[in-house]
């Protein structure tokens, strides 16, 4: 199993000011440079680190929000693709239905491959429904906009005899010739974020890698068998390093410390609802069924419990993620038996996207997070 | 409810009433709420009431994604009933696509009436001719539409709130970006060459009573006409009063 840290770049600083909304339409007077620029640092030696702690990188990127300052994805990436020389670098991802110069994403994400010598990693993204609104990008065509934009992006960077013409439905370019070319041979290999079956399926029949965010116990082992069957249907090998998990960890050398860790990093889950209502159901988002049921009841976020039981995801406790299968803390031992646990449960995941760093949890206890997993978990997953 | 072809595409098409043609193109909003006012207009005309690609549930073809797509499919339409002298009736969404076929052809055109219609940009870049419906808050966007009744959701049943889904989906599918105009149909308003009112809420907080002024001052012989104690569908809110309004001319 391959371990990937992740950090979203909280600016936690703004958040009890800007209370129960934390993205779209929140001012960014909030946001003190001087702040956010410590914090830049802070959180990108954290990720330096994992170079010699053996833990991969994953970035991802939110667009007017406190509770992630990573609005560009390929701008840390580029930085720590010369910072590291051996992990991996995964971007999870370009949100390429929002992004509307696709060929830019292609040079982007060549430009990073060249330089980290081929480590990179290229996350293609639907992003989140809040997202729809900072991008503007028409919410009723975003899955066409998305298929047009991969199969550019995929042609841009495995033509080598360019430049070639596309004129399609959402992008329209007349000399496509990107320079340079990858350094990976066709391309970095590609990641997709699924939440359902149904999207799982769709990475599944392309024999991409997946990555189900916090998707929990109850609902992870459908959406992998939807990716499974949808391999094998498209003749593709389902093997366990297509699939991705991503879940908050917090490991101490006493159970107390790993619990207390994973508390104050559980703050990027509890401040993911924070959202004014009206951006969560854009228009055409989700299928009419849904919206039309969110238009008349829209609850709080729930996250289900082994029992059948939920709770709110805004206030949930670490036994409650753990329950859920969101969570992994405690001591080593008890991180280990969890993540086993789950690994079985989910008939086998080939990659844990840990986010070590959220909320509050200090650079010292960051650090300590992740060299304490890189000395006493890692090496045992390795035998899963 | 009649399905029709018009110009290769499958439409909703409800067709009632006797006396002279009347086209009535819907809003993007609560189009169940429209029922009784079509029922009072059905007495004075034959009303031909096209149901939009798309507000139908069907998927529009896929280079059908412009209102004015939809305005050539209407004067399809009309050429297609063989229609003469007819009054095109238009709200909101339904008003930018009558105003995107009358700037086309009028020839076949008796009259327009439009209730605060969409899709013509007169402001500058900062302002807002069109409330942001999307970014306010549930109540805040349905205080915009809505003089002092809101549609209430509870009283809508599964199919109808499906339905509100849906217009919201295709409004979006249309009119996201630019939102919700042409950006060229301005500078073609004087091509518009038929008796024209436009019908406005007084309480029209979604697009202002006073945009509709500043629109009527761009199409020849236009007349705004306001309704008090309505907002952006005073057909829904002062159904009477509208009707009388209609007729009237």
């Amino acid at each position: 199993m391959q371990v990937w840290h992740f950090s979203e770049m909280a600016y936690h600083p703004g958040w009890d000011e800007l209370g129960n909304s934390l993205r779209n339409v929140i001012p960014s007077r909030v946001y003190d440079p001087k702040v956010g620029a410590d914090l830049y640092h802070r959180y990108l030696d954290e990720w330096s680190l994992c170079d010699d702690l053996g833990i991969n990188i994953m970035v991802n990127e939110h667009h007017t929000t406190a509770t992630c300052t990573t609005s560009v994805c390929t701008i840390p990436m580029a930085i720590l693709a010369r910072e590291t020389k051996k992990v991996r670098l995964l971007c999870l991802g370009m949100p390429i239905a929002n992004r509307m110069d696709a060929v830019r994403v292609a040079e982007e994400y060549a430009m990073i491959d060249v330089i980290s010598r081929g480590r990179l990693e290229m996350g293609f993204v639907k992003g989140a429904p809040f997202e729809v609104s900072p991008a503007n990008s028409n919410p009723a065509t975003l899955m066409e906009r998305f298929w047009e934009a991969h199969d550019l992006i995929i042609k841009a960077l495995t033509t080598h005899d360019g430049p070639f013409n596309w004129e399609g439905e959402h992008f329209q370019y007349r000399q496509v010739n990107v320079w340079p070319r990858p350094y990976q041979d066709p391309h970095p290999p590609i990641w997709m974020t699924v939440m359902s079956p149904g999207s799982a399926a769709e990475a599944g029949s392309r024999g991409y890698s997946i990555a189900s965010l916090n998707t929990g116990y109850l609902r992870t082992p459908d959406i992998y068998n939807g990716y499974r069957k949808a391999a094998t249907d498209a003749g593709k090998e389902a093997t366990v390093d297509r699939f991705g998990y991503l879940a908050i960890v917090g490991v101490g050398e006493t159970d107390e410390e790993g619990r207390r860790r994973a508390d104050q990093i559980l703050d990027y889950s509890r401040t993911t609802p924070r959202a004014a209502s009206q951006f969560w159901f854009p228009p055409g988002y989700t299928s009419n069924e849904v919206t039309a049921q969110m238009l008349r009841n829209r609850g709080p976020n729930m996250i289900p419990l082994r029992d059948g039981g939920e709770f709110a995801m805004q206030y949930g406790t670490v036994d409650e993620f753990i329950n859920a299968g969101v969570a992994f803390a405690g001591n080593p031992d008890a991180v280990f038996e969890q993540i086993k646990e789950f690994h079985d449960h989910v008939g086998g995941i080939g990659h844990l996207l840990m986010m070590g760093q959220g909320g509050h949890i200090s650079h010292e206890e960051t650090v300590g997070n992740l060299s304490l997993f890189s000395k006493e978990v890692l090496p045992r997953l390795k035998e899963l | 409810m009649d399905q029709i072809d018009v110009a290769g595409i499958e439409i909703d098409l409800e067709v009632r009433g006797d006396g002279p043609a009347l086209l009535y193109l819907h809003p993007e909003h609560y189009c169940h709420l429209h029922t009784p006012f079509l029922d009072a207009l059905a007495k004075h005309w034959k009303i031909y009431a096209p149901r939009h690609p798309g507000f139908d549930g069907r998927q529009p073809p896929k280079d059908f994604r412009r209102v004015e797509d939809i305005a050539y499919l209407y004067l399809d339409l009309i050429e297609q009933y063989d229609l003469t002298d007819v009054t095109l009736l238009g709200s909101s969404f339904g008003g930018w696509i009558g105003l995107e076929m009358a700037v086309r052809n009028t020839s076949r055109m008796a009259a327009l009436t439009l209730i605060a219609p969409l899709g013509v940009k007169l402001g500058g870049l900062g302002e807002r001719d069109f409330a942001d419906l999307t970014a306010l808050p549930d109540e805040m966007a349905m205080d915009a539409l809505f003089s002092s009744e809101p549609a209430d959701f509870s009283t809508f049943s599964e199919a109808q709130m499906i339905g509100v889904a849906q217009d919201r989906q295709y409004l979006a599918y249309y009119a996201w970006k630019p939102y919700l105009h042409n950006p060229s149909l301005a500078r073609w308003l004087h091509r518009i060459k038929v008796p024209t009112r436009l019908l406005w809420g007084e309480d029209d907080r979604f697009v202002t009573a006073d945009y509709g002024n500043r629109l009527a001052a761009r199409i020849p012989s236009a007349e705004m006409i306001i309704i008090s104690g309505a907002g952006h569908y005073p057909q829904i809110e002062k159904m009477n009063e509208t009707v009388s309004t209609v007729v009237g001319g």
